[in-house]
C-alpha cells in the first residue's frame, strides 16, 4: 500500500510542473512587469525611474526564461521564472506585487475560510442526508413531490440571490446577526451564522438529490429487500442499512473537497467582509496584483491533488482490493 | 445591411445542427423508446417548451443589421422599439407615470418645486394622474381581450383546417402540455409587449433604461453562454474522452495527464486571467473593435471558449470511463476479431453508445453555465459591461437594495427570467435523464 | 433545511433573550460602552511609511501617528498653517547666488536660494516602540535579532520591551534624506528634486547605498543646526514650500526605526517600516491586520496639545469652541474595520455600529431630500435619530481632457477649438450631477474649486464658452449654439466630411466595471445629441495609464486632488512642460500654450495679492476659450455623523482631524439599544414550518406502524 501512494504521490509532481507553466505563460505573456509597476505605484508622479525601481525591488528587470549576462547555473535561476514561478514549489510564495509577503498573509486568512467552509460542509452535509432520507422515506406521497419541485427550484436560483436575500432579511430587515464583518475566536460565531446559513441552503438543492439518487439505488439493492422481508421497519431499513451503506460513497467524496475548504469561497467572503483566502484571490484579481493569483492558483491546485490522494488513502482504507493492486 | 457577428453565426449554426442532428435521430430505431419517455412526463415538455421560446427570443436577437445611421440592432430590437426609445432620466417604479425620487423641477412659470418629475414615455398618454391605476387595468384588460382573441382564432382556424390535429391532439398528451405552455407564453408577450407602448411595465433603471428590456436581451446572452460553450467543449470532451478510454496506453496517459491538470487549477482564476488576457489585446488592437457590438461580441465569443476550456474534463472523464467498459464488451471485441478498422468502431459502436451520457450532461451543464455567468460578472471577468446580461444586471442592481425606498424591480427581474430559464433547463435535464440513462430504465 | 433554520431561531431567541445588548453587535460586548470610535476602511492601505504613502486612506492611520512641523488649523477658513512640531512659523530667508541675504521684497528672479529656518519643541518623545529598547548598558535590545528571538514574533505586540526617545531636529532631516533615496521609493522624490537644495545629487550619491547609510552622508540643503533646529534650503522661490511642510512626507523619522526594521527575519513576517508606523502623535497603531481590522490606541507619550480656542465666524454656535483649551486627544481607541460594501457599511451605519458615513448615491434618498426653499437637508427620519449633517465643496476636479496631441480634437487650431467647444456645451453636467451624484457637486466653471484662491462666485466667474448668465445664474448654453460651432469646425450635424458619416470619438476610461455602465451611455447619450457616435475604450488602470504616457487617447477621464489649498496645484496640471507624453509630466492633455504658460511661471512664485488674482483670471479665461478640458464638476463631501459624535467639522486639508473630535459612549449605547431590536415573527414561521414538517413525519411514522 504505501508504494502505491508513493506511486500516486510522485504522479502529482508532473501535474504540480504543468500547473506552474501554464500560469507562468498565461501570466507574464498577459501583463508585462512594467504595468504591474505602473499600477501598484499610483497615479500622481510616476516617472520611468520610479517603475524601473520598483522591478528591480521586486525583481522583474530580469529576463523571462534565460539570462544571458550570467554563466550556467546562474544563467537559469537569475530569471523571473526560477525565481517567480519555480519558488512556488518550495512553497515560497514571495512577495505580493504590494509589497507583502504572500506566505504570511496565506497563513493568517486561511483560518476565517476555514472557520466558514467546515461548518457550511458539515451542517450542509448533515442536512442535505436528513431531507434526503426524509424524501425517501415519504416516498410515493405528495411530500416528496413537493420537496423534489422545492429541491429544483432551489438549485435554480443563483447563489448570488441567496446572498443578496439572506443579508437583505437577517441583516437589514430582521437584524438578528450583524450584517457582515468577522471576529477571531468565539466571536467569530455571530459573524458566521448567516454566511453559513447561506452557504448551506444554497448547496442543498442539489445535495439533497444527489443523494437522493444515491439511497435510491441503494434501496433497489437484494438486500434491502431481505431486510425488509425480514420484518424491519422502513425506519430501520433506511438507517441502518440504506445510509449505512451509502456512507462509504459519501464520505470518500467529501474527503476530495477537504484539502479546498482552505480555499475559501470566493463571492461569499467578499460579501460578508470575511478576511479569508476566497476573498484574498478576490481582491486580487480586482487590484490584478499577479503575484497572489500566481500563488493563489498554485497553492488550489495542491490543495486539489492532495485531495486526490486522500481519496486514494480513504479507498484503500475502506476497500481492501485496492491494497492488492 | 446585415451584420454579422461571430456568435450569431455559431448560435444559429447551433440550431442548425440541433435540427439536423434530431431529424436524423428520428429515423433511428433504438431512439424510438427514449423519444416517447421523453414524452412522458408533462414537466419536461413543459421545460422544454419554455427553452425553446427564449432560444427563439435569442435567435430574433441574433439577427444584425446595420440601420443608415450606422447603428447596428437586431431583429428583436426591432420589434421592441418602444421599450429600446423609451428611455427615462433615471429610476422609475413598474407601470409608474412619475421618478421614483423627487428632484428639482421647473413650473410652468419657471419657478423650482421639489418634486417627482412625470415620466417622458411610462404614462405619458395620462392627461389626469387620478386615472392612472383605472387606465393601467383598462389598457391590461385591453391588451388581453386583443391578444387572446386574436390567438383564438388563430388556434381555431389551425385546429379547423388542420385535419388530423384532433386525433394527434387526443392521442398525444405532451402537444397538448407543448401547446398551452407556448400559447400561454404567446399571450403573456404580447400583452406585455403591447402594454410596453404606454408603460414600463418592469420599471427602469438608474440611467432610465427600460428594465424589461434589459432582461429581454439578457436572454441572448444566457443562451449563447449555454450553448455555445457546450459547443466548444463537447468536441474536446468526446474526441479525448473517447480517444483516452479507447486506445489507452500513451495516449490515455497523456490526456489524463491533460485533463487532471487543467482540473485542478481553479476555473475561477483561469478564467480571470483569460478575460484579462483578451483586455489586453482589445486594448493594443483598438482598431479591430470600433463598433460596442464586436468588442462585446469578443469577448463573449472568448468567454464561452475559456469556459469550454475549463468545463471539458468532467464529461472528459465520464466518457473515458464509459468508453473503457464498451471496449471490453463483446460486439466490440468480436469487430476487433473480425478486422474492422479502429475508427470505424469508434464511430459505429463506441460513440452511440456513449452519447446518452453526452446528451444528460450537456442538459445539465447549460443551467450550470448560465448561473456560473452571474457569478462571473459579479467578479468583473464575466461578459463585457456593455453587454445585457443577467449577471449584469444583478451586478449593478445589488446596491439598490440598501436604497430607501428599495429599488426591487432589477432584481426581480433578473431573477425571474433568470429562474425561469434556469429551472426549465434543470426540468429538461430531469427528463433527459430519465429518458436516456438506461440505469433509469431498469428502474423502469 | 427546516432545521438548520429552527436551530438559528433558538440561538437567535437565546442570544436575544438574555443580554441587554442586541445580538447584531459586530464588535466584542465588552466594548460596548467604551470610549471608542467606529469607523472603516475600504481597501487596505498601501503604504504606511510617510515617505511612500500618498492617499487619502493612508493618510487616516499616518496623519493621526506622524508628526510633521506644520498643521493645518483644524477650525479657521481659509486654511491656516499653524506649528505642530514646530515652535513657531517658519523663519524664511532669501539668499542669492552668493548666499547672500536679500531683503524680503527682491524680485523673484533675483533670488537663488530661500532657507526656512525651523526650531522644533524640545521635550516630544516618540511612542514606545521596540526599536527603542535598550539594555541596561544601553545596547539596543532589538536591533541585532536572531532566528531564536524572532521565531515567538508574529506582530510588533509580541515585543516584550519598548522604549522611547526625545523627537530632535535630525530626525526630519533624515527623512527628507530617505525621500530623496531611491529604494524608498517615495512618490514626490522627482519633484522634490527641482525644490531642495542638493536633492538630486544625494539621489545620486546614495543610489547602491542602504537606508542606514543616509545618516551619515550630507545633504547639502537640508542641515540639523543643534538639537532642535533645521534648516531647509529651497531653490529660488516657492511659497508653496510651506504647505508641503504639513504634509506626512515631512515627518520625522527616528534612525533607529529604520535599523531596526530592516532586518530580513522581521520582513518576512510583514513587519515592515511601510506596515508599522513610529510616531510621535496622539494615536498609535495597536492593531494592525489590514485584512480585518486596525486599532489606534492612545499613544501615552503624547506631549499634549489644547484644543484650539479660535475658529471662524459660527463655530461658536455650532459648539465647536466648547472644549477649547482642553487637552486632545478625547477619544481613547478607534477601531476601523474592513469594509469593502456600501450596503453593509451604510446599515450599520444606521444602526449605530458605526459613527459617522459619507452618503452613496445609493442611500441618498433616505437621507437627504431638498426643503421647499431649495436647501438640502437631512429627511425627518435622519433628524428622528439625531443625525447630523455637514457639507463642504471637496478641492478636486473631475475632468473629461482631450489629448491635443490628436489630429481631431487636438490642437489650436479654430476647427478642433470649436469642435471642444460644441462638446463641452454638450456634456450636460448639470445633469450628470443630478443623475449620478443626486447633485452633490458642481459643475466647473473653470480650473479652480470654491475655497482656492482665485475662485470667482456669479457672474464674473462663469465660463462664457459654455454658459450664459441668466435670471441670476449660469444657464448652459442651448444645443443649437453647439451644433452651430460644429458646423464652424466642419462637422455640420456631426457627420464627418472625410467619411461622410457621424463623426467617430474615442474615450478612454480606467474602469470596465458594469456598474459604471450607467456612466459610460451617458456620456455616449451627450455626444449623441450632436450627432456624434463615441466609442468608449474601458481598460484597466495600468493599460489606461500607458496609453496617456504614449498619447495614445483622444478623449479620456480623469480627476485631480489637490496637495494643498493654493491655484498653482490646480494649473501646473496645464503647463506645457509638465505635458505627459513628452515630459511624463501631470499635463495629462499635453496642452501647450506660451503666453498660459508664461503666465504660471509667475503666478507661481507669487503670494496670494489682487495681482496674482489678476492673473490667475487671465489664466482662466485662455483656458476656457482654448478648451483643452471639459471642466466637468467638483464633487461635494457630505458627511452624516450621530448625535453622540462631537466636534466634526469639513477640514480638506487637515488629516489629523482625529485628536479634536469626541464621542458620548452612553448616548451610543443607549440609542444603538432602541434601534436594534430584533423581529421576531418570523422565528415563529420557521418554527410552526418545523412543527408542521414533524407533525407530517409523526403521521407517516403512525401509519407505517400500522401496516
Amino acid at each position: 500500500m504505501f508504494s502505491y501512494l508513493l506511486r500516486r504521490a510522485l504522479y502529482a509532481l508532473p501535474l504540480l510542473l504543468g500547473v506552474n507553466l501554464l500560469t507562468f505563460l498565461l501570466f507574464f505573456v498577459l501583463n508585462s512587469p512594467s504595468d504591474m509597476a505602473r499600477m501598484q505605484l499610483g497615479q500622481k508622479h510616476v516617472t520611468e525611474q520610479a517603475i524601473a525601481n520598483w522591478k528591480r525591488q521586486r525583481g522583474y528587470d530580469l529576463p523571462l526564461l534565460w539570462n544571458g549576462e550570467q554563466s550556467f547555473p546562474e544563467s537559469l535561476s537569475e530569471t523571473i521564472f526560477f525565481q517567480k514561478s519555480a519558488s512556488l514549489f518550495w512553497l515560497e510564495f514571495g512577495i505580493s506585487d504590494s509589497g507583502r509577503n504572500i506566505g504570511a498573509d496565506i497563513s493568517q486568512r486561511m483560518w476565517p475560510s476555514l472557520a466558514l467552509a467546515l461548518p457550511t460542509l458539515i451542517i450542509g452535509l448533515s442536512v442535505n442526508i436528513t431531507v434526503a432520507l426524509l424524501l425517501v422515506w415519504f416516498r410515493g406521497t405528495g411530500v416528496e413531490w413537493g420537496g423534489q419541485v422545492l429541491m429544483v427550484a432551489l438549485m435554480s436560483i443563483s447563489s448570488l440571490f441567496y446572498i443578496i436575500g439572506g443579508q437583505f432579511l437577517f441583516g437589514k430587515v430582521w437584524q438578528w446577526v450583524p450584517i457582515s464583518g468577522f471576529d477571531s475566536g468565539l466571536n467569530a460565531f455571530k459573524f458566521a451564522i448567516l454566511p453559513v446559513l447561506i452557504g448551506v441552503l444554497s448547496g442543498l438543492g442539489s445535495g439533497v438529490r444527489w443523494y437522493r439518487t444515491l439511497f435510491l439505488e441503494e434501496i433497489g439493492k437484494d438486500y434491502v429487500r431481505t431486510a425488509r422481508a425480514k420484518g424491519l421497519s422502513e425506519l430501520q431499513v433506511l438507517f441502518r442499512h440504506v445510509l449505512g451503506n451509502a456512507l462509504i460513497p459519501i464520505l470518500t467524496g467529501v474527503v476530495v473537497v477537504l484539502p479546498l475548504l482552505f480555499m475559501g469561497s470566493l463571492i461569499m467572503e467578499s460579501f460578508f467582509a470575511i478576511p479569508g483566502l476566497g476573498s484574498y484571490t478576490i481582491d486580487a484579481i480586482a487590484a490584478q496584483d499577479f503575484a497572489i493569483v500566481r500563488a493563489m492558483v498554485f497553492l488550489g491546485s495542491v490543495l486539489y491533488i492532495i485531495g486526490l490522494l486522500l481519496t486514494d488513502i480513504a479507498y484503500t482504507l475502506v476497500d481492501p482490493r485496492v491494497r492488492l493492486s | 445591411m446585415m451584420v454579422g457577428l461571430w456568435t450569431d453565426a455559431l448560435l444559429w449554426g447551433l440550431v442548425l445542427v440541433m435540427a439536423l442532428g434530431l431529424a436524423a435521430a428520428r429515423s433511428r430505431p433504438e431512439l424510438k423508446r427514449p423519444f416517447a419517455k421523453l414524452a412522458e412526463h408533462p414537466s419536461g415538455v413543459v421545460a422544454l417548451a419554455v427553452l425553446l421560446f427564449f432560444l427563439s427570443v435569442a435567435l430574433l436577437d441574433s439577427v444584425h443589421y446595420q440601420k443608415s445611421g450606422g447603428e447596428v440592432l437586431s431583429v428583436l430590437d426591432t420589434l421592441l422599439t418602444p421599450l429600446r426609445d423609451g428611455q427615462e432620466k433615471t429610476y422609475s417604479a413598474p407601470f409608474a407615470s412619475q421618478l421614483y425620487s423627487s428632484e428639482f423641477m421647473e413650473t410652468d412659470t419657471g419657478e423650482p418645486v421639489w418634486g417627482r418629475p412625470r415620466l417622458q414615455h411610462g404614462g405619458a398618454h395620462l392627461s389626469d394622474e387620478d386615472h392612472h391605476i383605472q387606465d393601467i387595468a383598462l389598457k391590461l384588460l385591453a391588451a388581453c381581450g386583443r391578444y387572446l382573441g386574436l390567438l383564438a382564432i388563430i388556434a381555431l382556424f389551425v385546429w379547423v383546417s388542420w385535419r388530423g390535429l384532433q386525433q394527434r391532439w387526443r392521442d398525444l398528451p405532451a402537444l397538448r402540455w407543448a401547446t398551452w405552455t407556448i400559447l400561454a407564453q404567446l399571450a403573456l408577450a404580447l400583452v406585455l409587449w403591447d402594454v410596453s407602448h404606454y408603460y414600463h411595465v418592469l420599471g427602469t433603471d438608474m440611467v432610465g433604461e427600460d428594465v424589461l428590456y434589459q432582461t429581454v436581451k439578457s436572454i441572448r446572452t444566457g443562451w449563447v453562454i449555454g450553448a455555445l460553450t457546450t459547443l466548444i467543449m463537447l468536441p474536446l470532451a468526446i474526441g479525448f474522452g473517447i480517444l483516452a478510454g479507447f486506445f489507452g496506453g500513451w495516449v490515455d496517459d497523456v490526456i489524463q495527464y491533460l485533463y487532471t491538470t487543467l482540473n485542478s487549477i481553479p476555473g475561477v482564476l483561469l478564467i480571470a486571467a483569460a478575460i484579462l488576457l483578451v483586455q489586453v489585446h482589445m486594448a493594443n488592437h483598438p482598431e479591430n473593435y470600433t463598433s460596442l457590438q464586436v468588442r462585446a461580441d469578443t469577448r463573449l465569443l472568448f468567454l464561452c471558449l475559456i469556459l469550454g476550456v475549463t468545463s471539458w474534463t468532467g464529461l472528459c472523464r465520464l466518457l473515458r470511463a464509459e468508453t473503457l467498459k464498451l471496449r471490453e464488451m463483446g460486439y466490440v471485441q468480436a469487430a476487433f476479431a473480425l478486422g474492422v478498422k479502429p475508427y470505424r468502431i469508434l464511430l459505429r459502436h463506441i460513440l452511440p453508445n456513449v452519447m446518452h451520457i453526452v446528451i444528460i450532461s450537456v442538459a445539465l451543464d447549460f443551467s450550470a453555465l448560465v448561473l456560473a455567468e452571474a457569478v462571473l460578472s459579479y467578479i468583473n471577468i464575466g461578459v463585457d459591461p456593455v453587454t445585457y446580461s443577467w449577471g449584469n444586471m444583478i451586478n449593478g442592481a445589488r446596491l439598490e437594495l440598501a436604497r430607501e425606498p428599495l429599488v426591487w424591480w432589477s432584481l426581480m427581474a433578473a431573477f425571474c427570467l433568470m429562474f425561469t430559464l434556469v429551472l426549465a433547463a434543470n426540468l429538461f435535464a430531469d427528463s433527459v435523464r430519465r429518458a436516456f440513462d438506461p440505469r433509469e430504465a431498469e428502474h423502469g | 433545511m427546516s432545521r438548520s433554520l429552527s436551530l438559528l431561531c433558538l440561538i437567535v431567541w437565546l442570544l436575544t433573550g438574555c443580554g441587554p445588548i442586541p445580538a447584531n453587535h459586530p464588535y466584542p460586548d465588552r466594548e460596548w460602552r467604551s470610549n471608542t470610535l467606529y469607523s472603516s476602511f475600504s481597501e487596505r492601505p498601501k503604504h504606511l511609511d510617510p515617505a511612500r504613502a500618498y492617499s487619502a486612506n493612508e493618510y487616516v492611520f499616518i496623519a493621526q501617528i506622524y508628526e510633521p512641523l506644520l498643521q493645518y488649523h483644524y477650525l479657521k477658513r481659509p486654511y491656516q498653517l499653524t506649528p505642530l512640531t514646530a515652535e513657531k512659523m517658519p523663519e524664511v530667508v532669501y539668499r542669492a547666488k552668493d548666499l547672500s541675504i536679500l531683503p524680503d521684497a527682491t524680485a523673484p528672479d533675483a533670488i537663488a536660494f530661500t532657507d526656512y529656518l525651523i526650531s522644533v519643541k524640545p521635550g516630544i518623545d516618540y511612542q514606545p516602540h521596540p526599536a527603542f529598547a535598550k539594555t541596561e548598558v544601553g545596547d539596543f535590545l532589538y536591533h541585532d535579532l536572531s532566528d531564536t528571538a524572532l521565531a515567538g514574533i508574529a506582530s510588533l505586540a509580541d515585543f516584550e520591551h519598548t522604549g522611547t526617545r526625545e523627537l530632535i531636529a535630525e530626525d526630519y532631516i533624515f527623512q527628507i534624506k530617505r525621500l530623496a533615496h531611491v529604494k524608498t521609493q517615495s512618490p514626490i522624490a522627482e519633484l522634490m528634486k527641482n525644490y531642495i537644495e542638493g536633492f538630486a545629487e544625494f539621489q545620486q550619491q546614495t543610489e547602491a547605498l542602504d537606508a542606514m547609510a543616509l545618516r551619515d552622508l550630507a545633504m547639502t540643503g537640508v542641515e540639523a543646526l543643534d538639537r532642535y533646529h533645521l534648516r531647509i534650503r529651497i531653490k529660488g522661490k516657492y511659497p508653496q514650500f510651506k504647505y508641503w511642510l504639513a504634509m506626512p512626507f515631512f515627518a520625522p523619522m527616528p534612525w533607529e526605526a529604520v535599523a531596526f526594521y530592516q532586518q530580513p527575519g522581521l520582513s518576512q513576517k510583514n513587519i515592515v517600516l511601510d506596515w508599522y508606523p513610529i510616531g510621535t502623535g496622539p494615536y498609535q497603531l495597536t492593531e494592525n491586520n489590514p485584512n480585518r481590522r486596525m486599532i489606534l490606541s492612545r499613544n501615552p507619550n503624547f506631549h499634549g496639545e489644547a484644543y484650539p480656542s479660535e475658529g471662524e465666524a459660527g463655530d461658536l454656535e455650532a459648539g465647536l469652541l466648547a472644549d477649547a483649551g482642553k487637552a486632545m486627544p478625547f477619544i481613547d481607541r478607534v477601531v476601523y474595520t474592513l469594509e469593502k460594501e456600501t450596503i453593509p457599511y451604510w446599515n450599520k451605519f444606521l444602526q449605530g455600529y458605526y459613527d459617522a458615513s459619507g452618503i452613496a448615491a445609493d442611500s441618498f434618498d433616505q437621507a437627504v431630500q431638498f426643503s421647499s426653499t431649495g436647501e438640502l437637508g437631512l429627511t425627518q427620519d435622519m433628524r428622528d435619530k439625531g443625525i447630523a449633517l455637514r457639507k463642504v465643496v471637496a478641492t478636486s476636479i473631475y475632468y473629461v481632457g482631450f489629448n491635443m496631441l490628436d489630429k481631431v480634437v487636438g490642437g489650436n487650431d479654430a476647427h478642433a477649438r470649436l469642435l471642444r467647444q460644441a462638446i463641452a456645451i454638450a456634456m450636460d453636467y448639470e445633469e450628470f450631477i443630478s443623475i449620478f451624484l443626486n447633485g452633490r457637486g458642481r459643475a466647473a466653471q473653470g480650473l479652480l474649486p470654491p475655497g482656492i484662491f482665485g475662485y470667482v462666485e456669479g457672474q464674473d466667474g462663469i465660463n462664457p464658452y459654455v454658459y450664459d448668465w441668466v435670471d441670476n445664474r449660469a444657464k448652459r448654453k442651448s444645443l443649437t449654439e453647439a451644433k452651430a460651432l460644429l458646423a464652424k469646425a466642419g462637422y455640420p450635424e456631426g457627420i464627418d466630411p472625410d467619411t461622410g458619416q457621424a463623426l467617430i470619438l474615442y474615450l478612454d476610461t480606467p474602469s470596465t466595471s458594469s456598474a459604471d455602465r450607467p456612466r459610460m451611455n451617458w456620456y455616449r447619450k451627450q455626444l449623441q445629441k450632436l450627432g456624434i457616435k463615441l466609442v468608449i475604450r474601458g481598460t484597466d488602470y495600468n493599460r489606461f495609464q500607458q496609453k496617456m504616457r504614449s498619447g495614445n487617447t483622444q478623449i479620456f477621464m480623469w480627476g485631480w486632488n489637490a496637495d494643498y489649498p493654493d491655484p498653482e496645484n490646480f494649473f501646473f496640471l496645464l503647463y506645457g512642460p509638465n505635458g505627459k507624453v513628452e515630459h511624463g509630466g501631470e499635463n495629462a492633455g499635453n496642452y501647450q500654450n506660451k503666453q498660459f504658460d508664461r503666465l504660471f511661471e509667475k503666478m507661481r512664485v507669487m503670494d496670494n495679492s489682487p495681482e496674482r488674482f489678476q492673473l490667475i483670471q487671465k489664466m482662466q479665461a485662455l483656458i476656457r476659450r482654448d478648451t483643452p478640458w471639459i471642466f466637468g464638476l467638483f464633487p461635494e463631501d457630505y458627511l452624516l455623523a450621530h448625535a453622540w459624535y462631537g466636534n466634526i467639522k469639513a477640514n480638506l486639508m487637515a488629516n489629523n482631524r482625529l485628536k479634536y473630535q469626541r464621542i458620548d459612549p452612553e448616548l451610543r449605547a443607549t440609542l444603538r439599544q432602541q434601534w436594534n431590536q430584533p423581529a421576531r415573527w418570523p422565528a415563529l414561521i420557521f418554527g410552526l414550518l418545523v412543527l408542521a414538517t414533524a407533525y407530517a413525519a409523526w403521521r407517516r411514522y403512525l401509519k407505517q406502524r400500522e401496516r
